[in-house]
């Protein structure tokens, strides 16, 4: 029997196929799926803020884009994944509320998303592909056993990237 | 200044600001009930100071379909405030204010509903502001409202990363409001760090190091 493990807000973790990994109800925070196609060994992780570095009290790694990803990519390396073969596809980064600002708190649906690819692009992993931005929600759930990304959002249909 | 967190925050703090949610709830109950035209009766209000993993499994989970309605706050704090309830309680009170009665717990909203979303958001985060500043003497001033229909968690994100750039919990406040039916109601009030030691310094807690 086959689980789906949850990740939640400000929280990672990794599994392996045949388990699923999944976070609920991401807004403005960005999930990011890292899977080894080939040991089919994976990882989500749930992140709020986009920079550890310009937040004094940074101790919680997963809230972090830069720190949460690095902790993921080492934990499923860890597990036995060739840090090679690692792809990601990511998902989130709402805006939920439609504020006219230039304040960056309200902007940090983008910020996370940026964050976030740039991160990954410095550690050298590809992004497959990303469902992020708007103005809606998301579910996530992803398989390392073919790296299907489903996305549910309210009133919408299910996708899969 | 110390560490500016509220994970540490202390249990005298914890109760001053516990007693704040206390009485702008009362206020916030007391305008629900002349705007909806019934008598409107309240539950002690519970606060809580949760980690954020457990956020999602308030409100009935984190894929609860929720009403948030979002106010910026200027003035002498900066910050801002959330009122939340479920959408079958969203849809309870649109109806009762717009007096076309009770329609589909699960129909969607019109424009002209989601306006008056909006306005109930409006008042009762308004009353809660106002007992606010009379109480400790500070100008606050709020934005227009708005509003985003979603799952509990994706709505609850946006104060979540506002109390994350400050710590690991987020303060909420859960109100239950009886009318004919029992509605479930949050505030999330959100001072920033400064925001918190002048809304309790005013109240003549000291000079505060929280």
């Amino acid at each position: 029997m086959s689980q789906i493990i949850k990740v939640g807000m400000a929280d990672l973790n990794i599994c392996v196929s045949p388990d699923g990994i999944t976070t609920l109800g991401l807004g403005s925070c960005v999930g990011i799926a890292v899977r080894d196609p080939v040991t089919k060994i994976g990882g989500l992780a749930h992140i709020m803020l986009p920079d550890s570095s310009e937040i004094k009290n940074n101790s919680n790694i997963p809230k972090f884009a830069d720190t949460g990803i690095e902790e993921l990519i080492k934990q499923i390396v860890a597990k036995g994944a060739s840090r090679q073969r690692l792809v990601a596809k990511i998902a989130g980064g709402a805006q939920m509320f439609a504020f006219q600002s230039n304040n960056n708190a309200m902007r940090v649906g983008d910020r996370n998303v940026q964050a976030t690819l740039k991160k990954l692009k410095e550690m050298n992993i590809p992004v497959l592909a990303q469902d992020t931005g708007d103005s809606y929600g998301r579910t996530v759930i992803f398989y390392p056993e073919n790296g299907n990304f489903i996305i549910r959002a309210v009133g919408k249909p299910e996708k899969t990237i | 200044m110390g560490d500016m967190s509220l994970d540490n925050l202390s249990s005298q703090y914890f109760d001053v600001l516990k007693e704040l949610g206390n009485i702008g709830a009362g206020n916030a109950t007391t305008a629900l009930a002349q705007m909806i035209g019934t008598k409107v009766d309240m539950s002690v209000p519970q606060v809580r100071l949760l980690d954020f993993k457990d956020v999602g499994d308030m409100m009935g989970g984190a894929e609860q379909i929720m009403a948030g309605i979002y106010l910026a706050v200027e003035g002498d704090i900066d910050g801002s405030i959330m009122f939340l309830l479920g959408k079958q309680a969203a849809r309870h009170l649109v109806d009762k204010l717009m007096g076309t009665g009770a329609k589909p717990e699960d129909q969607e909203f019109d424009e002209v509903e989601m306006s008056a979303l909006k306005e109930v958001g409006n008042i009762i985060t308004g009353s809660y502001l106002n007992s606010l500043s009379m109480m400790t003497n500070l100008k606050l001033v709020p934005s227009v409202p708005y509003v985003a229909i979603d799952m509990a968690a994706a709505i609850l994100s946006v104060p979540a990363i506002q109390f994350g750039m400050m710590g690991d919990k987020i303060l909420l406040i859960e109100t239950q409001f009886f009318d004919e039916l029992k509605l479930s109601g949050y505030f999330i009030l959100l001072p920033d760090m400064d925001g918190y030691k002048k809304i309790l310094s005013s109240l003549g807690m000291g000079d505060i190091d929280i």
